[in-house]
């Protein structure tokens, strides 16, 4: 029967709660699984793990994931326990210093811009190899991994609207706007993605490919959410948003490429494509607009969005790295082994 | 409008553009790349083939 509230049955919008990696995150998995109040791991476990390991970066995933959809089952009230924040916050500053540290004498704002705005001639890295050599399952785990982002495209950018203002609002919620489909359902970048996963025979499903993703999978989509999340990082979440808008456009001309070349589909092949032109435009409003208005706001935040911009790079740097070492050796660079594809749904 | 100087020509959308070759082509996003280099291949959208090249 129709009905204004649609046609068809709802899928459920929360994502299912994945497997520990460690202490802290199995720790924390436990009192998820119970009501909210219950006890959680102890901030001082924070000080012995790895800051960009599996544990601690899927326990701030864990964290951070309230604030978006949530888990299955998972009492909601959750978001803001305070035992939880407490953890979250000493997860965080294990975080925010080993990116300070990654990021150590970055340049200053002029310089990483300009420097993300030159094309190598002869470039190598994870798109590259798609591109000229990649394989369908290479493809099919890149697609795995960046799921937990392009699910819910340009989502933890919405958190720092709320602390711009004039020309760098406008600017910054008219980017947003055309992510979101610009009106449009069916064009909501992340709905693009969803139909990429069906032509590559992927569950398109929220968090499904969460226990898959690598560690440094993770980082890239932690960095987003510490950065939008804390009013004090609005600078580098506004230099994370200039340096992928201003790298993705080249990226996605290539990934097209290799969506070409592996037939791998259209709805695959068309999520590339879009990104080649919106993210042309996108880069020019963000850079003019958002970054030029922020900065005449506050032009204490240079350094700030330098560091994101730097941060940014750097994270995604590790990330390809983890990608190409595993490929070159005939490994997955997945944790959990893809089910062989399902007929395009 | 805007001319970006080493770059494309930013348009408000939605725009309407004639070809040289007649061919009519539309864009709804809220701001249009134009490209004015020439050498992009989704022309006449912006696709960044303007940037620098380096070969480090």
């Amino acid at each position: 029967m129709t009905s204004v509230l649609g046609t068809t049955a709802p899928k459920t919008l929360s994502a299912p709660l994945p497997g520990g990696r460690g202490e802290i995150s199995a720790g924390l998995l436990d009192a998820l699984r119970a009501p909210a109040g219950r006890a959680v791991p102890g901030p001082a476990l924070a000080a012995h793990a790895d800051p960009l390991g599996d544990d601690l970066q899927l326990a701030l995933y864990l964290c951070y994931e309230l604030h978006y959809r949530g888990f299955t089952g998972v009492d909601a009230s959750w978001e803001w326990d305070p035992e939880l924040l407490r953890l979250r916050a000493a997860l965080e500053r294990r975080f925010l210093d080993a990116l300070r540290e990654g990021t150590a004498g970055h340049p200053d704002l002029e310089a990483v811009l300009d420097a993300i705005l030159v094309e190598p001639v002869a470039g190598t890295g994870v798109s590259y190899h798609l591109r000229d050599r990649g394989t369908l399952a290479q493809m099919r785990e890149y697609a795995a991994h960046r799921s937990l982002y392009h699910l819910k495209e340009a989502d933890p950018h919405a958190w720092v609207i709320p602390r711009l203002r004039g020309r760098a609002k406008a600017a910054f919620v008219a980017v947003e706007y055309d992510e979101f489909g610009g009106g449009h359902a069916e064009r909501v970048h992340a709905e693009l993605f969803a139909a990429l996963m069906r032509d590559l025979g992927l569950d398109p499903s929220y968090g499904r490919y969460a226990d898959a993703a690598s560690a440094e999978m993770l980082v890239t989509v932690n960095l987003m959410s510490l950065f939008g999340l804390h009013r004090s990082l609005r600078g580098a979440l506004v230099g994370h948003f200039a340096a992928v808008e201003t790298t993705s456009s080249p990226g996605s001309r290539r990934l097209a490429a290799a969506m070409r070349r592996l037939e791998a589909g259209p709805a695959a092949e068309h999520f590339y494509a879009e990104h080649v032109t919106a993210d042309a435009v996108h880069e020019q409003v963000v850079r003019r607009d958002v970054i030029g208005g922020l900065l005449a706001d506050e032009p204490s935040l240079a350094r700030d969005i330098a560091f994101g911009v730097a941060a940014t790079g750097w994270v995604e740097d590790r990330f390809g790295v983890q990608l190409m070492s595993a490929w070159e050796t005939g490994r997955s660079s997945l944790r959990v082994r893809l089910d062989p594809p399902v007929a395009g749904g | 409008m805007v001319l970006t100087g080493d770059g494309p020509l930013l348009v408000e959308g939605p725009v309407e553009l004639t070809l040289d070759d007649g061919t009519v082509v539309t864009s709804d996003r809220f701001t249009v790349a134009i490209c004015t280099c020439r050498r992009s291949r989704t022309y006449p959208w912006c696709d960044t083939s303007h940037r620098r090249r380096s070969r480090s």
